[in-house]
């Protein structure tokens, strides 16, 4: 076939481009099913509220319970770790935001914020509730260890205080605080 | 290099096959005739291994998903799962299935310590330098996808280490956030990955589809890199260009043979690890059921990425962790521009070479620090700072020591020939 090399694009040019662009369109609208069905199906996505009985939880005792699939921490703080957490000023943390799902974005990590429950009503100091994630790279901190008294992450040495906020390690954040709120003095709902 | 085909069909059939489709005319130039160095050595029966060993773990591995279940609902005994289950099932009840799952666990083990020697042989001669850098790229593309591979099935037994080294690992992705903003790409992309809110069983159902599928994707990268190989053909220890028939053997039987005789005492060694210390490279902690609620003690991956997670902890934030950890591996792509050197081989670098085995000692060091606990000390040295060291290195290297050392040095003469090198000064090797 003779090629002509003309100054105006012809109507070959056009249907050449429209056919390229129709392929284009095309396997972008078959890649996106490809790529979506790997996301969290609808059945998934419904994930209801959990409550949990605070009742059976002693004083200085520390709690984990799923939540969405992940872990959450109940700890029943003593006198001396609440006073722990309060007595740090905020110029020590790593990460000055409360991450706390029941203030608005951005105040500041104080005690009484990490513990504020939804719609910002203060919440009981002696309870300490947070998901259980380390925000390095997803493993569950254990309890009373590490050099703050609150948590110590064994995969890679990340170190929470008894309000859960990082104080040492590679974690960016301080642990998340879900939506909770007080139904009766003993009884919390998550979610 | 192969030059004009020299296969003479004999038969009928042959010559009507060859034809239509030329395919034993294809066999016979690329593994009968193809011109290869006469003076490989034994670091270049690598490749023969590796192919062994991809061939080992696609055979077992097809017949060990005839018996595993690829689900995390709940099992017989509380806390298993049927994935777990069906494990614990093929050890103990499938004919021979103890032989099948040691033979795909601990090959993948042996696969690794044949590819990292395959690797640093290229290093060491020079291997990646022109005419070969498709050669060596599509090779890290290879090392990738085993990464990938061997990471996924690390995770089917759905013990306590496969299900934290899935989160851990898939978390990896969530440091993106730090840079993506409000919009938490990271986040989105480690949610996709798990099918959920966290790992579970959509994601180990994901995780064996792909386990299954990725190493026939190997095998095709694999074929690109031997037609890449086949191109300008195989360097050698001494990194000088063959100059003519004399300097190569035909293929087989000079290394048929050879490669032959490796890949069987590498299989001695394999059989050794597989019915003498089977549990050896394994970890006793995925004996135990996942538990999405208690993270192990000490979680460590496979001995493999130990380099590679001793980089990841030394690094006190996240995101830059994770970009080191990354960079690691995408640095070896860049190698063929980063080596400045005229010479190939470091058999006449006297620099470098030092440098590349102080190279070898700083990836057996980060191997040692990624196995220890992230607190450990040695002799009062905090290993973290030793893993930094070994970290710095491990780029410096790449970055820094190869472009200079390859302009600043004296190498010593190189020979006239390959022929020359390997006969003495004999004009011409007897016919063979």
């Amino acid at each position: 076939m003779a090629t002509t090399t003309t100054a105006e694009p012809t109507r070959r040019d056009f249907i050449y481009i429209a056919t390229g662009a129709m392929a284009a369109v095309g396997a972008a609208a078959v890649a996106w099913p490809l790529i979506d069905q790997m996301n969290p199906s609808t059945a998934v996505l419904a994930l209801a509220s959990i409550e949990i009985d605070l009742a059976p939880i002693q004083v200085g005792q520390a709690v984990v319970f799923t939540f969405r699939g992940h872990p959450l921490f109940v700890r029943r703080r003593t006198a001396k770790e609440i006073a722990a957490a309060d007595a740090v000023p905020l110029s020590d943390l790593p990460d000055p935001i409360a991450r706390n799902l029941n203030l608005p974005d951005g105040a500041p990590a104080t005690a009484a914020n990490r513990i504020a429950t939804a719609g910002g009503a203060a919440g009981k100091a002696e309870w300490f509730v947070s998901s259980g994630v380390c925000t390095h790279l997803g493993c569950t901190p254990t309890a009373f260890e590490g050099d703050f008294g609150g948590w110590l992450c064994h995969c890679h040495g990340s170190m929470y205080d008894t309000a859960g906020r990082i104080r040492k390690g590679p974690a960016p954040q301080n642990l998340e605080i879900p939506v909770y709120t007080f139904e009766t003095a003993t009884k919390i709902k998550v979610g | 290099m192969s030059g004009p085909s020299t296969y003479v069909p004999q038969t009928g059939f042959t010559r009507w096959l060859d034809s239509r489709l030329p395919l034993l005319r294809f066999s016979h130039d690329t593994m009968m005739t193809f011109p290869t160095p006469r003076n490989l050595n034994f670091w270049y029966a690598f490749g023969a291994i590796l192919t062994f060993c991809l061939g080992a773990q696609i055979v077992t591995g097809i017949v060990l998903a005839m018996h595993f279940d690829p689900s995390g609902a709940v099992g017989a005994v509380p806390g298993s799962s049927l994935a777990f289950d069906s494990v614990q099932s093929i050890m103990r009840d499938v004919n021979y299935g103890w032989m099948l799952r040691y033979l795909h666990a601990n090959g993948a083990s042996m696969f690794f310590l044949a590819v990292y020697i395959h690797m640093f042989r290229g290093l060491y001669y020079g291997s990646y330098k022109a005419p070969r850098e498709i050669l060596w790229i599509l090779g890290v593309i290879i090392y990738l996808l085993m990464v990938i591979t061997a990471f996924m099935g690390y995770v089917l037994p759905w013990g306590q280490m496969s299900f934290w080294a899935a989160t851990v690992i898939t978390n990896l992705f969530s440091s993106l956030d730090q840079i993506t903003g409000g919009i938490k790409a990271g986040s989105h992309i480690a949610t996709w990955l798990w099918g959920g809110f966290a790992v579970g069983d959509p994601t180990l159902n994901r995780f064996f589809s792909l386990h299954y599928l990725l190493p026939f994707v190997i095998a095709g990268v694999v074929g690109l890199h031997i037609w890449a190989l086949h191109v300008p053909g195989n360097n050698n220890p001494l990194g000088i260009d063959v100059k003519g028939p004399q300097d190569t053997l035909p293929f087989h039987p000079y290394y048929t043979s050879k490669d032959a005789f490796y890949v069987g005492l590498f299989a001695i060694l394999f059989a050794f690890l597989v019915f003498f210390a089977p549990e050896f490279v394994g970890n006793p902690d995925n004996n135990i059921p996942a538990n999405p609620l208690v993270t192990p003690p000490d979680i460590v991956p496979e001995w493999y990425l130990l380099p590679f997670y001793a980089m990841l902890r030394s690094i006190p934030q996240k995101l830059i962790g994770v970009l080191v950890l990354g960079g690691a591996i995408v640095t070896l792509a860049f190698i063929p521009w980063l080596d400045t050197s005229r010479v190939r081989s470091n058999r006449f670098r006297p620099l470098m070479k030092q440098f590349f085995w102080l190279f070898v000692v700083d990836c057996l060091l980060l191997g040692y620090c990624g196995a220890l606990s992230v607190d450990a000390a040695r002799f009062g040295i905090p290993m973290v700072w030793v893993a930094r060291l070994g970290t710095a290195y491990y780029y410096a290297f790449f970055w820094v020591i190869m472009p200079v050392v390859g302009l600043i040095e004296s190498p010593k003469p190189l020979p006239d020939s390959i022929a020359k090198s390997v006969l003495g000064n004999v004009a011409a090797a007897p016919a063979e």
